[in-house]
């Protein structure tokens, strides 16, 4: 039994889901209790889509158990047949019609369809709603192209004596419900259409059951997402000699990878396509506007093949530290401890929402790159954030085009890694200013005129405050003190675990008044930097002093 | 031509016969504003469907109730596709640490490797550990924990013993095999009646209303009763696990939602005395259900319409734009949250709208009279669902607006039928007078918005 608070990701029949509802002609036949068609919001609210996914629940009650469950699920089968003429029908159980084995494959074999009846095997106990769309992609994929084998292979071997054809690839991954998916089809379809590639089948996103007969006509395959695609690639791999690209072209350098990769399978000469102006993300990484970027310490999380470009974009192409690299999707613990070892950190494989939390609170980043989760962890710590991976949210699907991979992607890229710093130091000048004698917020703007001065009270000059006195006597726990969001107010941390050791300790006015010139997002760090620094010299009274040898105790 | 096969209504036997006397009293506005046949759509026979479901199931209800009793904790013993459509239906709350989890089922515990008690003891342990403030704990049962008779009656029990003192751990169902939605609420009020406590035989008559409302609206409703004398009048949920009402002989009973059949029959149990009312939705609806205390608490008339006149006629005030909005529009109710009939009384009497069909997940008739009775005879009442062909209905009607769930508003939308979210009516205060105004616009809303895109 596991304590979950949030989860990223859904039981593995909403993984089904997002394979039937990426494609035209085909219908899904859920057996599933009342309750379990939530998940049709998923794709009605959260993607817009105009349509209800092709999904027919059983929907059946506690009175229906004691009674024939299995009759329901073929009357529903047979219904949903006749109602919606699918070219292939999927059937699977959800959680609970696992627990009273129905055997949905079973029983809708026994009804003799004229159509494929693929049946799915997901087990809800251990999976989870990635791997679920792996293994219905791979299902369907397996048994629609296995009666193709012999044919395609002979046409291929056919073909392939043929001179300087053009070669043709399938793009496999993008789905329903993917973290911009929609956009990344575009880009790389236009890229590969740049290097002379053909693109014989995208799937499972806007396919049909015949493109997917199909698939083996291509000489190779793009995988876009190996968390959907991966296993069905390997299948393709195997029984039609497909090789498939490994780089998953997210950032400029995996773009540039990518683009090597795919020319050496399709046998031609990538020179021209990589001498071709790309992304301005160099350039602007290179523009001394950019320098503040340099060492800015940076958290991600996210599914694996998101989170392991945002490290690689992070350090090589915008100058940032990677502080911390994580997943939840188990199945690729391998490339995230992979990835960990080159920025040097600890990789974090847990689904654990709180643990993702204290990691961050912990690790005291300058930039949160994870999923819509860590977007609200970071808000509650007043770190900056950008959301990279799925779970989705309806804001993932914005109206412009707004890809992650390729060269476009990378330019989208760098504005959504920048940008939450930008608005940072933008925050931090508006606080600086605010107590200036010019630009307090008592003082009409300067070019309306001396008259509109006349009506203000003069900003207050700050009294020099003795160093040596506490300041009103108030506890020094960060949540106490000020208004400033610091982690003890936000509930993150208990104030007791803050300043840790039990001694009252105080600040001194002027400490507290110098506290106050730090910049706001640094500030609950150099407040509890200077509380540390005390702690550990048994010192009760920070002062200036104080917080500055804290600063240079503590300084990376 | 009708979308309605006549063979399919299937006439009720049991429309209460009992008390047609109907409501003879001396409170004004009381009486309906559209004066429907005397029995209204009582005795209209009611469309059974047995088909795909598309509502929620009981353990949605945690997202009000989370909120409503603030030093509760609700942990759903599950499947990860519990703790999915928490979080799917309650995705904007994603702020905090929310009061609620779900004890995920996984592979070992099912195999017998891990001794469900045992796990679930060490989950609940890790639970309190980390939120010290919690004072009640409900043990939430979904789908597969009824399906693997995991007895959480007992559990809980154990653990009320076992856990540190002032932590109370109830259970009750949630699971969509047992409950729809709002029925949720039900089954976690009916969990709490037992340990409401007794009033004593010298206690003067007292007043509970029952149902999870927003803090506000209950604040508007007790300056109502306390102007109008009516006292002591408590809520049911207290807002803290210490505060629940207690209940004896001279209890009355007013339901605030129309889903809180078993919690009723509980309190019965428990002696109190239901007071039939409508519903406290719109101008009439709050009038009438006030009255219905009046009644048992000897209000005079003139001291009622003193308290209430003022508060009607601000509600009648701020309806009145939208009633322009939505005069003579036909609506359509998807079953949802089970307050669909008190609404399509409320746009029926308040807005003036034209009904078509209103579903509902389960029709309660021992509530439900006073308002049936003043439904038009020529609605048509349906009850349980079989998703497409009451969609097949909807488009074949094409209603000015339909009221249904997330999953099939866009879709909906699409085919050009304006459509309001169901959960919105139950997420948005919606009670009282000062409420009736923004219920009308949330009906009156789709409709603006359409007059107002050029795109």
């Amino acid at each position: 039994m596991q304590l979950s608070v949030w989860t990223y990701e859904g039981p593995p029949h909403v993984g089904a889901m997002r394979i039937a509802a990426s494609m035209t002609g085909v219908h899904y036949v859920l057996h599933a209790p009342q309750g379990d068609t939530y998940s049709d919001l998923l794709f009605t609210m959260i993607e817009r889509n105009d349509r209800r996914p092709p999904v027919t629940y059983t929907t059946f009650q506690a009175r229906d158990l004691g009674g024939d469950t299995a009759e329901l699920f073929k009357r529903s089968a047979v219904s949903a047949f006749e109602r919606f003429r699918p070219d292939v029908m999927l059937v699977g159980a959800s959680c609970t019609a696992e627990l009273i084995q129905d055997d949905p494959g079973g029983l809708a074999s026994s009804l003799g369809l004229p159509i494929p009846v693929v049946p799915l095997e997901l087990p809800s106990y251990q999976r989870k709603e990635n791997w679920g769309a792996a293994e219905t992609f791979y299902r369907l994929v397996r048994s629609l192209c296995q009666g193709t084998v012999p044919a395609v292979i002979a046409a291929k071997s056919a073909v392939s004596q043929q001179p300087d054809r053009r070669r043709s690839c399938n793009i496999l991954g993008p789905a329903s419900l993917g973290f911009r998916h929609r956009d990344d089809v575009l880009e790389i379809t236009r890229l590969l259409g740049d290097l002379g590639v053909t693109i014989n089948v995208i799937a499972p996103l806007g396919a049909t059951p015949a493109d997917i007969c199909r698939l083996g006509e291509a000489d190779f395959n793009v995988v876009l997402y190996p968390e959907i695609a991966g296993v069905a690639a390997k299948w393709l791999e195997r029984t039609f000699h497909q090789p498939a690209t490994k780089t998953v072209p997210i950032g400029v350098g995996a773009t540039r990878d990518f683009i090597v990769e795919v020319a050496a399978l399709a046998g031609i000469d990538p020179s021209a396509v990589l001498a071709k102006p790309s992304s301005r993300l160099p350039w602007y990484s290179r523009s001394v506007d950019s320098t503040y970027l340099t060492g800015k310490r940076v958290f991600i999380y996210g599914d694996a093949t998101h989170a392991v470009a945002a490290a690689r974009i992070a350090r090589d192409e915008l100058g940032f530290k990677v502080v911390g690299l994580g997943t939840y999707a188990r199945e690729f613990a391998r490339e995230i401890r992979d990835a960990a070892k080159l920025y040097g950190v600890e990789p974090l494989i847990t689904e654990d929402y709180l643990e993702v939390e204290r990691q961050i609170v912990e690790l005291e980043p300058d930039l949160v790159l994870g999923t819509q989760m860590e977007r609200h962890i970071a808000k509650r710590m007043g770190v900056a954030c950008a959301v990279i991976s799925a779970p989705v949210h309806v804001q993932d699907f914005p109206a412009r085009y707004s890809p992650q991979m390729g060269f476009e992607g990378a330019n989208v890229i760098f504005d959504t890694f920048v940008h939450p710093l930008m608005m940072g130091l933008e925050q931090h000048l508006l606080q600086m200013f605010k107590e200036d004698f010019e630009f307090h917020p008592g003082a009409a703007p300067s070019h309306l005129g001396p008259s509109h001065h006349a009506s203000q009270a003069p900003a207050a000059q700050p009294k020099p405050e003795p160093d040596t006195e506490p300041a009103v006597a108030k506890a020094s726990s960060a949540a106490a003190a000020s208004a400033e969001p610091s982690l003890a107010a936000s509930g993150i941390l208990p104030a007791a675990q803050l300043t840790g050791a039990p001694i009252a300790l105080v600040w001194s006015a002027a400490a507290e008044q110098e506290l106050k010139k730090i910049p706001f997002f640094v500030r609950s760090k150099a407040r509890r930097n200077a509380e540390r620094f005390a702690g550990e010299h048994g010192l009760n009274l920070v002062t200036i002093e104080t917080l500055y040898d804290a600063k240079a105790h503590y300084s990376r | 031509m009708s979308p309605y096969n006549q063979d399919e209504m299937l006439a009720d036997n049991d429309t209460s016969g009992g008390n047609t006397s109907g409501i003879q009293s001396s409170f004004g506005a009381v009486e309906s504003s559209r004066p429907a046949a005397p029995r209204g759509a009582l005795d209209l026979p009611v469309l059974r469907e047995r088909g795909q479901r598309e509502v929620f199931c009981g353990l949605t209800s945690i997202v009000w109730l989370h909120r409503k009793i603030q030093d509760a904790f609700f942990l759903v013993v599950g499947s990860r596709t519990c703790a999915h459509l928490i979080q799917s239906a309650a995705g904007v709350m994603i702020f905090a640490e929310p009061r609620f989890a779900t004890a995920i089922i996984e592979e070992k515990d099912l195999a017998g490797l891990a001794d469900l008690d045992v796990e679930l003891d060490r989950v609940v342990g890790q639970l309190l550990e980390r939120r010290p403030d919690i004072r009640l704990l409900f043990l939430v049962g979904s789908c597969p924990s009824e399906v693997v008779k995991l007895d959480l009656t007992r559990a809980a029990a154990r653990l009320s013993d076992t856990c540190k003192p002032g932590v109370r751990v109830l259970n009750y169902s949630g699971s969509g095999i047992e409950t729809t939605f709002t029925q949720g609420e039900d089954a976690c009020l009916v969990s709490l009646v037992p340990g409401m406590p007794a009033t004593a035989e010298s206690d003067p008559p007292s007043l509970i209303v029952v149902g999870a409302l927003p803090d506000i609206v209950e604040d508007q409703f007790k300056r109502l009763f306390e102007d109008l004398g009516i006292g002591p009048v408590r809520f049911f949920p207290g807002r803290r696990a210490s505060q629940m009402p207690p209940v004896g002989a001279r209890t009355y009973v007013l339901l605030a939602q129309p889903y809180l059949g078993d919690t009723l029959r509980a309190l019965e149990a428990r002696k109190a005395v239901h007071l039939r009312a409508p519903f406290p939705f719109g101008a009439a609806g709050t009038t009438a259900w006030l009255a219905a205390a009046a009644r048992v608490f000897g209000v005079d008339a003139a001291r009622f319409s003193q308290v209430t006149d003022r508060g009607a006629e601000r509600a009648r005030r701020a309806i009145a734009p939208h009633r322009e909005t939505l005069q003579g529009k036909s609506i359509f109710f998807f079953p949802d949250s089970q307050i669909e009939i008190p609404l399509a009384r409320f746009v029926y009497e308040e807005l003036e709208m034209q009904l078509t069909e209103i579903g509902s997940p389960y029709l309660n008739r021992q509530v439900l009279e006073d308002e049936l009775r003043r439904l038009p005879p020529d609605v048509v009442l349906s009850e349980g669902q079989d998703v497409e062909r009451q969609l097949d209905r909807c488009k074949a009607l094409r209603p000015d607006l339909t009221v249904c769930g997330l999953g099939l508003a866009n879709p909906l939308e699409a085919k050009g039928l304006l459509t309001k979210w169901s959960i919105e009516l139950l997420f948005s205060p919606v009670h009282g007078y000062d409420q009736a105004g923004d219920v009308a616009e949330l009906f009156a809303r789709p409709i603006r918005r359409r007059d107002a895109l050029k795109v």
